[in-house]
């Protein structure tokens, strides 16, 4: 299950990224494995999305989002 | 001002930085550049409560020492190289206190590189409202260093972070965050031999960023490279394990001082704005609301206080003119210098509106919704959602907003952005919009309360908006791309604007308008009055003499005057300059004097307004000084007797100045951004194409 699969509302805990480049600027956003995410919204044209991590609202790409890997 | 102590204020961006740092320092600061970057400096003094003065530094706001742009690059090399000039004693670092997580990891890289470090913990009043507990005395325990609860919104805790302040230790006494020399332990090993470091953290931030670090030299650098080769070192590898330990370091800490109440399922307030302000069809239409209500504010509010300026301004050179003695020092003080400096403070009402709003949003959070909003549309012409914020800013002024793209990761992004963002209409070109919608469009409401003037002029800033992004839809093509880009972006809580800040913002735009656009637009009146007030040769006094001649005996002294004038001013260096363009222009429905406008805007596009307040007083009478605007009204064309700001003609001028890169100003900042001439080379070359295109087009549309 990536998470640019989930649905407004629906969560997820990160296993894994498969992309290092962007794992690292993900984990620095506190976007770690381990940590739950909710995805809070999705933009108007579809994309990007907006999530819920470690506490604040980041928004990213659906491409970028489907880096992320969840349990 | 001498100070004892220097103080660098570090952060997360949106965590009330430039609050407290205007909290400290209050309106006693400046800014600058950092010295041979081009990222803004701000400087401030304060006093503390022992009596000595400390200097803050703000560095620019970032999540990690680990730079995505040349604004974040900054903070390490502030921070780490101590033969900076702005190396500082102490560290501030604010820490939002509703967001504890994600800002202690810059504070733990921060701290590693062993500076004295005072912790502010900011917004304590909204984390207490949310239900959050911090145990902030086993916080300050467990981290080892001062730790100060403030609210910088509500100046809560200042007086006690000026006391620990001027209480901080000499000597870092803070607790290691990890383990860094497990990370890479021959390496830092070998660099710190090599070097002669004595901070682990400092050696393996060298090895991650040696490439792009001014203060080394090329071959430490090369040392540096050979190392890693030898020790078979992989930065982003090495970078994400340090991350993940950093996290760790922070879970542990957080899972002894802070108590948060359990509200994942509760929805926030800022998600419940969001419904409403990103919603599919309400967010759109609120958007293209708010700017129009952005523009029809700039149009009728600012009238009130213009018209008092402009008429303060008239009555100073009507008394001018009668109690100084006639004569050419007086004419360069009232028609040069003061006519120059009036075009320049008029225009104050202005940019100062558009400047309350654009600060206004973006510290209320909307502005990242906007670019939350844009983003794929964006995409789709070659930019990037984080082009919004220039493009809007290049509403206010391109020179800052090509400055601001330095947000943009994106190689080719950025480059897309910077080229069209001059395109986008800037309140330089305000002043000419104004003067020649005034001329020729009617003052009138259609509908319930839309002004005829301001549709002229909304008009006016949406078509530079559609020709920016078709600009870009077209360079999204001939630019190759250099590496792939990302969006990645907070999107920070609403809050109220705290209007302390836009105030300060406000006041430094218009400050720095007047000083720096405003001695451009002086010089260029006083040059403009010399060219205007002699010719070349002896033309000058040969009217003077034809005057004379016994047939101008009869004509009425008042109409002589005005004759001789116009005469003098044709044949004056001004006059006949005008008069070598004509040709050029004569297509695009422009006279000779429309001609040394358009030459003098070159430096500056306001200029405009200037050069036509002089040549049209120069060539009027001066006992009645009336506004530029009537005097352009009352202008005629010499041949033909007919009004020489026509419909087209002031239509043709305005395509003109929305397309042709008239800023000195921005053609330095795109070569200080792109560090090549060849970019606003191209910039100036296609947007004189078009400028040229878009007005003859008009100009034989439109007669």
């Amino acid at each position: 299950m990536r998470l640019s699969q989930l649905e407004v509302g629906e969560k997820g805990i990160v296993k894994e990224f498969t992309d290092l480049e962007m794992s690292i600027k993900l984990m620095e956003m506190g976007c770690l494995p381990g940590e739950e995410i909710r995805v809070d919204r999705i933009a108007p044209m579809g994309d990007p999305i907006a999530i819920n991590v470690s506490g604040y609202q980041l928004s990213l790409r659906k491409r970028e989002a489907s880096t992320i890997i969840l349990h | 001002m001498k100070a004892d102590i220097r103080v660098a204020l570090v952060g997360n961006p949106n965590t009330g930085k430039s609050t407290l740092f205007n909290v400290l320092t209050g309106l006693n600061q400046k800014i600058g550049n950092f010295p041979g970057v081009t990222v803004d400096k701000k400087v401030g003094y304060s006093k503390l409560p022992d009596g000595r003065v400390a200097e803050i530094v703000d560095l620019p706001g970032t999540y990690s020492l680990y730079p995505k742009s040349q604004d974040e690059s900054i903070v390490f090399s502030v921070l780490a190289d101590r033969a900076n000039p702005l190396s500082p004693d102490l560290v501030i670092i604010i820490l939002d206190a509703t967001n504890l997580k994600r800002n202690l990891l810059l504070y733990s890289q921060v701290a590693d590189l062993k500076i004295p470090v005072i912790v502010a913990l900011n917004m304590m009043d909204l984390a207490k409202k949310a239900g959050t507990i911090i145990d902030v005395s086993l916080f300050s325990k467990n981290l080892g260093v001062p730790v100060v609860p403030i609210s910088a919104r509500k100046a809560e805790g200042i007086e006690q972070l000026k006391t620990a302040i001027s209480y901080a230790n000499k000597i870092a006494l803070q607790e290691d965050s990890i383990d860094v020399r497990s990370i890479a332990p021959q390496l830092i090993e070998s660099i710190s031999n090599e070097l002669d470091l004595d901070n682990p953290y400092f050696a393996l931030q060298l090895a991650h960023q040696h490439e792009t670090l001014k203060f080394l030299s090329a071959k430490q650098s090369d040392r540096i490279e050979e190392l890693e080769k030898e020790h078979s070192f992989h930065s982003q590898k090495a970078q994400g394990a340090e991350t993940i330990a950093r996290y760790n370091f922070i879970n542990d800490l957080l899972y002894d001082t802070v108590k948060k109440p359990d509200t994942a399922g509760d929805e926030t307030t800022s998600n419940k704005i969001d419904k409403v302000l990103t919603h599919k069809i309400f967010g759109f239409v609120l958007f293209f609301a708010i700017l129009m209500f952005m523009f029809q504010a700039i149009f009728s509010w600012a009238v009130y206080p213009m018209e008092l300026i402009a008429d303060a301004f008239v009555w100073v050179q009507n008394t001018l003119h009668h109690v100084l003695p006639t004569g050419p020092l007086t004419s360069l003080l009232v028609d040069g210098i003061i006519a120059g400096l009036s075009g320049v403070i008029v225009f104050i009402p202005q940019i100062a509106i558009l400047f309350a709003f654009i600060s206004i949003l973006e510290d209320t959070g909307y502005m990242s919704r906007v670019t939350f909003m844009m983003d794929k549309l964006m995409r789709k012409v070659g930019l990037n959602g984080k082009s919004v914020v220039p493009l809007i800013g290049g509403f206010a002024c391109a020179v800052p907003s090509i400055m601001s793209t330095r947000t943009i990761e994106n190689w080719k992004d950025r480059m897309i952005t910077i080229m069209v963002t001059p395109l986008v209409t800037c309140s330089a070109r305000l002043p000419v919009y104004t003067l020649l919608i005034a001329l020729v469009v009617p003052n009138k409401n259609v509908w319930w309360f839309f002004n005829l003037q301001g549709l002229a002029l909304t008009g006016m800033y949406v078509f530079s908006l559609v020709s920016a992004v078709v600009v870009a839809w077209v360079f999204k093509f001939i630019l190759k791309s250099r590496e792939r880009g990302y969006f990645i972006m907070e999107l920070p809580v609403y809050r109220l604007p705290r209007w302390n800040n836009v105030a300060y913002a406000v006041y430094e735009r218009c400050k720095s308008f007047v000083l720096n656009a405003g001695s451009v637009i002086i010089a260029v009146s006083i040059v403009l009055w010399v060219m205007a007030s002699y010719g070349p040769g002896n033309r000058f006094e040969k009217i003077d003499q034809k005057y004379q001649q016994s047939q101008y005996k009869t004509v009425n002294a008042d109409q002589l005057q005005k004759d001789i004038a116009s005469e003098k001013l044709e044949n004056s260096y001004a006059g006949v300059f005008g008069h070598v363009i004509e040709p050029v222009i004569r297509p695009l429905g422009f006279d000779w004097k429309i001609g040394i406008a358009l030459i003098t805007s070159f430096a500056a596009r306001e200029v405009f307004v200037g050069t036509m307040a002089t040549i049209y007083s120069v060539n009027g009478n001066a006992d009645n000084m009336q506004s530029v605007q009537q005097k352009m009204h009352q202008a005629k064309n010499t041949q033909t007797g007919q009004p020489v700001f026509t419909f087209a003609v002031a239509f043709s001028l305005m395509m003109f100045y929305a397309f042709a890169m008239q800023c000195a100003s921005t053609i330095a900042v795109v070569y200080r951004e792109t560090k090549s001439w060849r970019w606003p080379a191209i910039q100036f070359a296609y947007m004189t194409v078009l400028a040229y295109a878009a007005s003859f087009v008009a100009y034989h549309l439109l007669r």
